[in-house]
């Protein structure tokens, strides 16, 4: 089958901010169109494929569900030719100064994030990280021209190509969650071949590091009976060697918690194991963090599950993912996919499997 | 080997060829102590346009164009070589590398980074703790430099990165329209400068190019290069930071240092060196002649080569210049293509009007 980096590279080289998806969504749904049988945009921006299944109608539905919007910046005022901003998204302001940003003005303008030096800063600032609100953009022009390219309001996106470094990882700018985007793509591309009896509904959801509303709509509008999100887990790394810590390139991660229904997350395990897929439980005691968060209480209520992916350096332009962890996605959501009875519905029971 | 002849009323220009020049001269990584890419351009360079050109026991490239006739003025021009960075000093396995900084990088720069390990610039990432696992009370402090680790990826870059290497911010040359935004600005316009004023020299001094080592962990490389040209004067050419930003409680900035587009920074005096008096009213009037525009930095604070090659020997008369720009020994520096030219322009014409009267007492 087709390698999937180049496309995630693609993926990672777009922006596409929460609330303001076109970019990468153009770029998702050109990818898809070919693999599903109907696709369009939800009211709040995001992608719905649905691939129908092979069943007697009416079939049931799974909702496999991936945000593709990132986190950024946005200009809240401009001094002498320099761009004050604030954050789309949750960014840790010691990340910022000296990154490379894309001002999207009237043309797209690079920029570098710059941290004014000490000396005009309030005391005592040298020994402090930089609040967000003292950090600046330079886009390197005149303030007469800057005047006439940007305004309040107007989007910065990281400009970190993508890389490729050694052990078969990629680094770049929202890996989380376009590294999950990939993997229901490898997906889609894998049921090309097969049979499946349920309709398969691929979501690339819209404003989850804002609102969660994009995961939150399309589960109410496609009704689901299933619903699986995927999305990006914290991978070992340096300063996080705790358990809720994944290795990067050792597996995916099934989550547990309140927000990943018991039966689901057993049938999955099973199917892993079944499939030699390497994986690890995700505990989550509470919020999962993740579009099922939102998914789980749409409607009158829709089973859902976690399937995570590890990722280092969480919310950096230089996030890490193992394309293996990516490929190994997909291959466990297609097979479950295929695998999944006519009547499973019947035997979900809220009790774990027997 | 005679020096090209050189047309007259030739003048320097910033074009294609130039910023070229600058654009390989700021890809090469040198961390100071490991200058040989840069070392390699300059050497390919000038060769051709040189009447002798010596690397010395420091790695500087001194490069020497005799004028013509005997007992030339012996005018020394400088510009390093090196530039900030980091090596590598401890290996974490899994392809996590601790290191150490080189030269003054303020650690709050490196998280979220991407850097160029070794000479065949292996690329690595200076990751940050994600966020959503950073508590309130951690994010008001640094993180510190012992929590950050140059990541290579787990397949530990194929064995090819090893402990000992230098790395440098990976940071990809770009024209901002008329602003230049690229690492290592600091001193590879400088350097760029020297190439261009040794490739159009004027024939009546003997120019001395020292194409320096070490500067930025206190200009080594300079101290011997000075002695062994012994010259009458020297120029120092260099970046110097351009401090003109808005003050956070909108108070004037009287602490600007230089400011973009205000044209070629001439020291009266840094924390390493009183600038010649003679030298700085030899440039100042030079500018004024031709029009050219100028600033003089702000007196106090930095240093640049001269604070080494003044004291060199009996005395070396020294005054530095510099191209301003902003955000230096981070990622990446702004500078203004205008000022640069203006600089080029400036010593250009200074070399050309400079005689042994310039350095008679007033």
């Amino acid at each position: 089958m087709k390698d999937i980096l180049p496309f995630l590279k693609e993926l990672l080289s777009a922006p596409g901010l929460s609330g303001n998806e076109a970019p990468i969504r153009e770029l998702v749904e050109n990818a898809w169109r070919p693999l599903v049988d109907e696709i369009g945009v939800g009211r709040l921006g995001s992608l719905h494929a649905l691939r129908r299944g092979n069943g007697a109608e009416p079939r049931p539905r799974v909702l496999l569900a991936a945000h593709m919007d990132a986190i950024g910046l946005i200009v809240t005022s401009i001094q002498a030719g320099l761009l004050h901003f604030t954050q789309i998204g949750g960014i840790d302001a010691r990340i910022l100064p000296g990154q490379r940003v894309l001002v999207h003005g009237r043309n797209p303008l690079i920029g570098v994030v710059v941290q004014p030096p000490d000396r005009l800063l309030p005391p005592g600032s040298g020994e402090k990280p930089v609040a967000m609100e003292h950090l600046l953009v330079d886009i390197g022009l005149a303030p007469e021209r800057v005047a006439a390219l940007v305004r309040p309001g107007d989007l910065i996106s990281f400009d970190q190509p993508p890389i490729e470094l050694s052990g078969d990882v990629i680094c770049g700018h929202s890996l989380d969650n376009r590294a999950s985007v990939a993997s229901l793509t490898v997906c889609l591309r894998e049921l090309q071949s097969r049979l499946h009896l349920w309709d398969v509904y691929a979501v690339a959801t819209s404003q989850e590091e804002v609102t969660l509303g994009g995961a939150q709509t399309a589960a109410f509008e496609i009704h689901p009976d299933l619903a699986i999100a995927i999305d990006v887990t914290f991978a070992k790394g340096p300063g996080i060697t705790d358990y809720n810590a994944f290795g990067l390139g050792k597996g995916l991660t099934l989550g547990w918690g309140p927000n990943a229904h018991p039966y689901l997350h057993d049938s999955l395990k099973e199917l892993a194991d079944d499939l030699e897929i390497p994986y690890q439980v995700e505990l989550m005691p509470r919020h999962s963090g993740t579009d099922a968060y939102a998914i789980q209480v749409a409607q009158e209520g829709i089973p859902s599950m976690v399937v995570g992916i590890p990722l280092r350096y969480m919310h950096t332009p230089v996030e890490i993912v193992s394309m293996k962890d990516i490929r190994r996605v997909g291959r466990l959501l297609a097979e479950y996919v295929c695998r999944l009875p006519i009547d499973f519905m019947k035997t979900l029971s809220f009790e774990k499997l027997s | 080997m005679s020096p090209k002849k050189a047309p007259v009323n030739r003048t320097l220009r910033v074009g294609t060829s130039q910023l070229r020049l600058l654009e390989r001269l700021c890809t090469a990584c040198a961390v100071s102590g490991d200058e040989g890419e840069v070392r390699e351009i300059v050497l390919e360079e000038l060769k051709p346009f040189a009447s002798q050109v010596k690397v010395d026991a420091l790695g500087n490239v001194l490069v020497t164009h005799a004028g013509k006739g005997d007992h030339c003025l012996r005018v020394m021009l400088a510009a390093h070589m090196d530039e900030v960075g980091f090596m590598l000093v401890k290996d974490d396995d899994e392809g996590l590398y601790r290191f150490e900084l080189v030269g003054g990088i303020d650690p709050r720069h490196l998280p979220g980074k991407t850097v160029w390990i070794g000479r065949d610039h292996l690329p690595g990432v200076i990751g940050a703790r994600p966020i959503h696992l950073v508590t309130p009370d951690e994010r008001r402090r640094k993180i510190p430099l012992e929590d950050l680790r140059i990541d290579v990826g787990p397949g530990n870059a194929g064995g090819k990165v090893k402990l000992g290497d230098r790395a440098t911010f990976a940071t990809t040359f770009t024209r901002l329209e008329n602003s230049l935004y690229a690492k290592a600005l600091d001193d590879r316009l400088g350097v760029a400068t020297l190439i261009e004023l040794v490739k159009h020299a004027p024939d009546h001094v003997d120019l001395l190019a020292a194409f320096t080592t070490q500067e930025e962990i206190g200009g080594r490389g300079a101290r011997v290069g000075a002695y062994a040209f012994n010259p009458d004067l020297a120029i120092v050419v260099d970046s110097t930071p351009a401090f003109d930003l808005p003050t956070w409680d909108g108070t004037e900035n009287t602490v600007f240092n230089t400011r973009l587009d205000g044209g070629p920074a001439i020291y009266v005096a840094d924390t390493s060196t009183i600038s010649d008096p003679r030298l700085v009213a030899h440039l100042e009037q030079t500018a004024r002649d031709h029009k050219i525009p100028y600033q003089l930095r702000q007196p106090g604070g930095g240093g640049t080569d001269a604070g080494a090659i003044h004291r060199q020997r009996s005395g070396i008369p020294s005054v530095s210049v510099s191209i301003p720009g902003r955000y230096a020994h981070t990622a990446g520096a702004i500078a203004r293509i205008q000022d640069w030219k203006n600089t080029l322009l400036l010593l250009q014409a200074a070399l050309e009007s400079l005689t042994p009267e310039v350095l008679v007492a007033r």
